[in-house]
Parts: structure tokens; sequence; C-alpha cells
């Protein structure tokens, strides 16, 4: 198994400018500043990389998008807002490792050809806003952000700036709109961040676990990143397992390593005898796998979508033979009516009125005919809506309403 | 009339530096509000919209979308108690039960000496270290019953 990211998570005072730069950090960054941005991005676009923030987009090819001397500035933004339930990969590298975020973010720039860029982090992980504003504050002080990186003659200031609590600021333009001091609504598409982003800007937003496998590409090379993983899905992939197995936690996987061998070997299996009732594979807006079609299924994007659900973010939740699914649910049905920004009615509606019915249902309240409802509820909301949230929801609902059918029946049998 | 202490006033300026439009340092400025006034009432947008110059209605429809900023007083620590997935499999609401019981108090409302409040949140990225809650800049992991009773006692007497 190949490691890309994770490679000195465990390492001591890895944090430190001192240790990173001891393990050979900041070398692909001053290997990037000797070649053209233009050959960077051809690096990125041959690599293989894609977009590890859930919807696996080309890296390079959107790197691609930005138009060149439009006289406006150029942004990058990076999304370290990770609030998909399930999800907890991207802070261990920034809490492990920040000047590896911060290199893979100078290349991106140099790439770019952006001189200001911010990282939006979650507002809950204020605690790791201290860890990663004192690893910037080291990079400016040795030279490596400001007005001339690593002595070449290219500015780059890198500033941390805190959400405060909206899982919606997540999706792109949400963040973007945030990050100018707006309510995070979504914004209709297109325009597209390339061309019209931050303060109306070409501007590219990518993942922190995106940004974090840069360095390693660079210095590798393109080949070697492609050379790993299967035929569509290059490199290795963070996933962050939870909930019914022996040893939760975030593990690098090869992409295309077997499902089942995960589940059973890095996450130790699952406890207390119990057996595997079901997967989500890639944070809670992917559609749930039953046990038996994780049967051969492979953690690469191709794989899991032709399984019927999708790779996602990599946050994997699995439930033993236990777990009442109509209550996982209802809990999943909560977070997305919470959490729906309200522009859109099939949204606004859709996710509040599925998260009542299912509570009713848990609550011994329920018709048989709400069982229909919910589907039809899903159907009525899908696509219809500016941004993903609302299909985001439509996924869990259809899914475990129509593979678990019988356990919804069972809660409204009168 | 309240106002920006002179430190706050020094990081509010190096807010405004970090950002080619004012209107983006909002967020931040609002943050930093709270975190000198405790939460953001009429008074303190109406104060912030005399420093930057937007309506304190536009910086009170801003502060409404985050749930982070509050939009009523809170305890000295406010609890934020993860309800999703992993959490909610690994037990928040035994853990909820004993907040309730040590505190006596229901979501929303703040012990009598103003220490504590509690919430229930959204996942906070800590599903492999279930349940878990985030109380100002900290996050505590692997609850229990157990584990809330100290955490408590400990908050209490910092
Ligand atoms: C509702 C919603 C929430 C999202 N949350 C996140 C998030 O927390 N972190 C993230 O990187 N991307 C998130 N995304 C995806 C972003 O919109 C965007 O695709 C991503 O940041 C692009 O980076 P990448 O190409 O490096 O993956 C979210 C999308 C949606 C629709
Ligand atoms: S789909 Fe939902 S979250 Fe997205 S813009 Fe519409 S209302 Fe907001
Ligand atoms: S479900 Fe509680 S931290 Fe993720």
């Amino acid at each position: 198994m190949n490691k890309i990211l994770l490679v000195n998570i465990e390492k001591p005072d890895q944090t430190t400018i001192a240790k990173y730069r001891e393990r050979g950090g900041y070398k692909a960054l001053e290997k990037a500043l000797a070649m053209e941005p233009a050959a960077i991005i051809d690096e990125v676009k041959t690599s293989g990389l894609r977009g590890r923030g859930g919807a696996g987009f080309p890296t390079g090819m959107k790197w691609g998008f930005v138009p060149r001397n439009t006289g406006k500035p150029t942004y990058l933004l990076c999304n370290a807002d990770e609030s998909e339930p399930g999800t907890f990969k991207d802070r261990i590298l920034m809490e492990r490792d920040p000047h590896l975020l911060i290199e893979g973010m100078a290349i991106a720039c140099f790439a770019l050809g952006c001189h200001l860029s911010y990282i939006y982090l979650r507002g809950e992980y204020e605690f790791i806003a201290h860890t990663l504003q004192r690893a910037l504050d080291e990079a400016y002080e040795a030279g490596i952000l400001g007005p001339s990186v690593m002595g070449k003659d290219f500015a780059l200031d890198l500033y941390l700036h805190l959400g405060q609590g909206a899982y919606i600021c997540g999706e792109e333009t949400s963040l973007i709109e945030s990050l100018e001091g707006y309510r995070g609504y979504p914004r209709i598409k297109p325009p597209f961040p390339a061309t019209h982003g931050f303060l109306a800007s070409p501007t590219v937003v990518n993942n922190v676990e995106t940004l974090c496998a840069l360095p390693w590409i660079i210095t590798n090379g393109a080949a070697a990143h492609a050379a790993i993983g299967t035929e569509k899905s290059k490199g290795t992939k963070l996933f962050s397992v939870s909930g019914h197995v022996n040893k939760p936690g975030v593990y690098e996987v090869d992409m295309g390593y077997p499902l089942l061998d995960f589940i059973n070997n890095e996450a130790g299996g699952i406890p207390n005898g119990r057996m595997l009732k079901a997967v989500i594979p890639g944070g809670s807006s992917v559609p749930v796998l039953t046990a038996a079609e994780c049967d051969g299924v492979l953690l690469d994007y191709e794989s899991l979508l032709k399984a019927g659900s999708m790779l996602g973010s990599g946050g994997m939740i699995v439930l033993d033979d236990s777990t009442k699914m109509p209550e996982v649910l209802s809990v999943i049905a909560d977070f997305y009516a919470h959490e729906s920004c309200g522009q859109c009615t099939p949204c606004r509606e859709g996710t509040g009125w599925a998260a009542k019915i299912l509570r009713n249902l848990i609550a011994g309240k329920g018709k048989r005919t709400d069982i229909d409802l919910l589907l039809k509820i899903a159907d009525m909301m899908e696509g219809k809506t500016i941004c993903p949230l609302a299909d985001a929801d439509v996924m869990p609902i259809r899914s475990f309403v129509t593979k678990f059918r019988s356990e919804f029946e069972a809660l409204s049998a009168n | 009339m309240i106002q920006f202490s002179e430190e706050a006033m020094r990081r509010y300026e190096t807010i405004l530096s970090h950002y080619p439009a004012k209107r983006a340092a909002l967020l931040p400025v609002l943050t930093l509000a709270q975190r000198e006034f405790g939460w953001i009432s009429q008074e303190v947008a109406d104060y912030l919209s005399e420093l930057m110059g937007y309506p304190p209605s536009d910086i009170l429809s801003v502060a409404t979308f985050y749930t982070m900023l509050h939009k009523k007083p809170v305890g000295k620590y406010h609890m934020e108690i993860c309800r999703n997935v992993s959490c909610w499999l690994m037990g928040t609401y035994p853990c909820v039960d004993e907040i309730k019981r040590q505190l006596k108090i229901d979501v929303g409302e703040i012990t009598a000496d103003g220490k504590f409040s509690w919430n229930l949140t959204e996942c906070l990225g800590s599903c492999g270290t279930a349940p878990a809650m985030q109380v100002g800049d900290r996050y505590y992991e692997n609850l229990t019953p157990t584990r809330i009773v100290e955490i408590i006692e400990k908050l209490a007497n910092e």
C-alpha cells in the first residue's frame, strides 16, 4: 500500500517547520517554483488527481478552466469546512501535518498565478486553527509565504478564515458567498467559480486532501501517481471509518482497495461478534449499501458507482445487524432539514417534511402510506434545486427505504 | 454604548487587512464581537453597523444564518454535543441525560451561575472518537456519562 498523504503523520513534532523540512518538506515547492506554471498544471492533469471533497472532479482540468489575463486576480480557496457526516479525514492532515497543506496550497497558487489565498476552516475546528496559524506564522518567518516565496519573484499571502457553523458552506459557491461576508446561499451555476468566484474573480476551490497530494505529485512525478490505483481512479484516498468497527479512524489506501477488506483489516472488523448489515461508504449524502451489495466492491469512484453508491468524501459509516435503519435515516433526515439553507422550495419543504414523517414513524404514529410518500418526496426534490443538498437527502431516503423497506413497514403496521 | 477593547480593536484592524473587500471581514468581525460581548445582540449589531457601515438588519441577517453565532446569551462553557449518526450510535443521548442530571438545565437554558449551557449539534468531524462535543476551542471525545461528570466538574472549577 502506498503512502502519499499520511507519510509523516505519526512522526513527532511534524507540525513544526523544522521537522517538516528535515523530512523533505518544501522541496516540492522549490521544485515547482523552477517549473513553468503551465507545466505544473499539465503535471497535475497527467497525474489523474481528482477532487477529494466529494465530487471527484479532475483537479488539473478544473485549474485549466481558469482564464488567464482577465485583469482580475485569481483566488485559490482551500475548502476545510469538513462537515459531511462521517467525514474526519481533513482534520488529521491539518492537525498533524499543517505544513503539507501550506506547501500544497503554495504549489497550487504558483501554478494558478494566485497571490492571495484562504483556508476556509469550519468554525468548530477552532482548536485546529491554533495549529494552522502557528504553521502559517512559521512559513511567513521562513520566507515561504509573503512578498517573495522562497526567494522567487512571486508574492503569496495565505490567511485562515473561520466559518461559523453551517454545513452548506462546504458547497463551493456557498463557501464563496460566506467568505464574501454574506449568508451562505449557494449560487446558481453558471457562471462557475472558475470565471466568477470570490469577488467576481476567477477562483478555484479545492479540498484539503486534494491540495495535500500535490507535493508528492511534484516530487515523484505525475507518472508515479498515475501508476497507483485503478484505470480511472488514481492515487490513494483517505477513508475515515466510524460506527460499528473495532478500529475507527483514518486510513490511507490505494484507490481500488476492496471495501470488505478495508472493513475487516484496516477498520478491524465488526465488534461483539456481530454481522455487517450496511455501509454508507462516502458520507451521509451517498446511497447506503447492504452487506450483500458490498461483496466485490472496490474503493474507487467507478466501482462504488457501479454498486449503486458513491465514493463521496470517503466518510464511511459501518452499521451492524443490531442497527435499526429507520432510526438511522431519521437522524440523517433531521440533519438535512436543519442544514437546508431554505432558498429552494423543494429542498426547504421536502427535507423538513421527510424528517417529520420519519420522526412520526419512529414514534409509532406513522401510516402505511408514509413509506411511499417518503419516496414521492424524494422524487419531488431530486434535480430541482440550486445546489445538490436536496439530492444529498434523496440518496439516503431512497436507498434506506427501498433496501430496508420491511423495517419501515413494521413501524407503520397499523 | 458598548465598544471593542483596545486589543480587540487591533485585532479588528488586522482582520480588515486580510481582505481585499471590507465586507469579507464581516464574519470574522462577528466572531470577534461574540468573543468580546458573549453573543450577537441588537446592541452589538448597532455597534458593528457604526463600525463597518452596514445596516444593523443586514448584520443580523448574516449572523442568524450561522449556528455558532449566538442570538441569545449562552453559558461561559457552551457545550455543543453531536447528535449525528456515529455519535448517536455510540451513545450521545446517555451523555445528554447525564448533562441534564448534572446541570439541571434543558437545551437553550443557562445554569444560575452563568457557567454552563448546552445544545445538540451536527457532525463535528469526530465520528471515529464518538460521541463528541465541542466547548469553545476544545473538543472532548469518546464521551461517556462518567466522563461528562468529570468534565463538568473540571470546568466548574476552572
Ligand atoms: C452540500 C455540500 C457540502 C459540501 N461540503 C464540502 C466540504 O465540507 N468539504 C469539501 O471539500 N467539499 C465539500 N463539498 C464539495 C464542494 O462543493 C467542492 O466540490 C469541493 O470543495 C471541490 O474541491 P475538490 O475538487 O478538491 O474536491 C460540498 C458540496 C455540497 C453540495
Ligand atoms: S438545494 Fe437546499 S441547500 Fe441547496 S440552495 Fe436549495 S435550499 Fe439551499
Ligand atoms: S457523527 Fe458525531 S462527530 Fe461525526
